[in-house]
């Protein structure tokens, strides 16, 4: 699977560095980033968290 | 691109007088609102004492004035009758890059939340320590309150909150009741809220006083420094650069906007439980079922609960804290076909939008079903289910109130029972004020569900 950030949506409030911290890392910064373009079946669950608890509704997956 | 040539958006009927709609804004305003949609459509217009409000509602509409940046669609000049209660310098007379910058330092960030979850799970102990045998308590009152104690100790400090008591959250409330559309006219006009107001801020202001005379200047301060001490640490050649005012004006502030949107939903979603006993028997078995391990709140609060999130959630869009946004078009702009003119107030209506068909089938039901697979009706109408707003300005603290909520009823609903103590639909909210509020007499009757 695919992650796409919109970054007209990021506030950088680390809510998915909170469910899949091997994904995603905002630490200090304004928005999130991707720590992995295309993460695994490994990652999957918690990146559908992810997805979920963005406040902004910021994060989607393209399958594939 | 010229708007020259644009439509001006249909005014809606019922316009009266040099206020235009102002008095059945502080009336009905949801019943104003619903009739622009009806008579307008996505685009329509009411008149604020003078001033036109161009109010949308509908999902592409919606997702103009959510997308638009700062420059084109501003907050600061929106809200004339928060400026009496936060004072001058504070939230919205902060430029857009300050605003933005602010996130950073409200600790509402993921990272925190597990220390918030802790601490509002202990307040919520707190609160019901006391409680023996069957008791009444009054829905507005009770959760006013819990939420001071849980936005001062997660946004300010817990030695802060161990410095407040009940007093505090009257005059918050006064505060909050201080809030009448009126302001659009004249935010000082000689009303009784408007005086209300103003002597809850100058109490307000004694109180933090009072506060940071305790403090004593200890250099480093005693016990774990709270963003009091912080902002007493700051000094120009040994004076404190910020008044007990100024500060005071900062806590409001920081509190505001987690306060009586927090403090309604949790009302709403025990009132909406309460009218709906088959759906709170699920949430009390997902919580039995959910504890019976012996797990912390404040883990679980951080986790799914499916059945009570949706249940929020469903009161959320049914009785949005927020029915009105408000922006101001700091040039002339084109939406939905329609033209706006610069100095417009640009509003989307969380009221309204929330209740949209066919995006909310049986709109005016409480259906917590809706939010789950494979419907998820919040997810697939990120435009129209807007209880915290959209886009870049979506509210800041929406995973910490919902992190909160979890922690406040995983206690209230595992370990209480509750019932109605007047008529079901007498619960209501009171929409005089832009902050809205419950409807007092707002009474229930709670008593142990068994012991711990």
């Amino acid at each position: 699977m695919k992650i796409t950030i919109d970054r007209d949506l990021c506030q950088g409030h680390a809510m998915c560095e909170v469910e899949a911290p091997e994904v995603f890392r905002v630490g200090r910064s304004d928005q999130a980033e991707l720590l992995v373009e295309r993460p695994d079946a490994t990652h999957e669950d918690a990146v559908r968290l992810a997805v979920k608890y963005c406040p902004t509704h910021a994060l989607s997956i393209q399958e594939g | 691109m010229t708007t020259a040539t644009l439509p001006q958006p249909p005014l809606v009927s019922g316009a009266t007088g040099e206020h235009g709609h102002l008095e059945e804004l502080r009336r009905d305003p949801i019943g104003l609102m619903r009739r622009v949609h009806d008579e307008c459509g996505e685009v329509g217009a009411f008149d604020l004492a003078g001033r036109r409000v161009v109010l949308l509602s509908g999902a592409d509409v919606n997702e103009w004035y959510f997308r638009s940046p700062d420059e084109v669609l501003d907050q600061g000049a929106a809200y004339p009758f928060m400026t009496p209660i936060f004072g001058k310098g504070v939230v919205f007379d902060a430029p857009p890059e300050r605003r933005a910058e602010m996130l950073k330092n409200q600790s509402l960030r993921g990272p925190q939340m597990r220390g918030h979850a802790e601490v509002i799970a202990a307040e919520v102990e707190r609160m019901v320590a006391d409680w023996s045998g069957e008791l009444q308590i009054d829905l507005l009152d009770f959760f006013a309150e819990l939420t001071i104690y849980t936005s001062s100790a997660c946004l300010i400090g817990k030695k802060f909150r161990e410095q407040l008591d009940g007093r505090f959250a009257e005059l918050y409330h006064d505060l909050e009741q201080g809030t009448d559309a009126l302001a659009y006219v004249d935010p000082y006009a000689p009303i009784e809220s408007f005086r209300r107001r103003d002597a809850a801020r100058v109490d307000l202001v004694k109180l933090v006083e009072g506060i940071m005379a305790t403090r004593g200047g200890d250099d480093p301060p005693a016990g774990d420094p709270d963003l009091l001490d912080l902002l007493m640490s700051v000094k120009d050649d040994g004076v404190l650069r910020f008044t007990a005012d100024e500060i005071t004006g900062m806590f409001i502030g920081t509190m505001f906007a987690g306060h009586h949107t927090t403090s309604g939903t949790a009302a709403w979603t025990l009132i909406e439980l309460l009218r709906h006993p088959d759906e709170m028997a699920a949430v009390v078995a997902e919580l039995d079922e959910l504890y019976a391990d012996g797990s912390e709140v404040s883990f679980q609060a951080l986790r799914e609960i499916p059945r009570l999130e949706s249940a929020i959630k469903e009161a959320l869009r049914l009785h949005p804290p927020l029915i009105l946004l408000l922006r101001v078009a700091t040039e002339d702009l084109e939406v939905g076909g329609y033209a706006v003119r610069k100095g417009d107030l640009v509003a989307a209506t969380p009221a309204i939008s929330n209740r949209l068909t066919p995006d909310f089938p049986d709109a005016d039901a409480f259906d917590p079903a809706r939010y789950l697979d494979p419907r998820r009706e919040d997810d697939v109408n990120p435009w129209t289910w807007i209880p915290f707003g959209g886009g870049k300005h979506r509210c800041v603290g929406a995973a910490f109130a919902l992190m909160q909520l979890k922690a406040i009823f995983s206690i209230l609903l595992r370990d209480y029972s509750w019932e109605m103590a007047q008529p079901s639909d007498s619960y209501r909210n009171d929409h005089s004020k832009m902050v809205v509020q419950l409807m007092q007499p707002c009474a229930v009757r709670v008593r142990p569900r068994r012991t711990r």
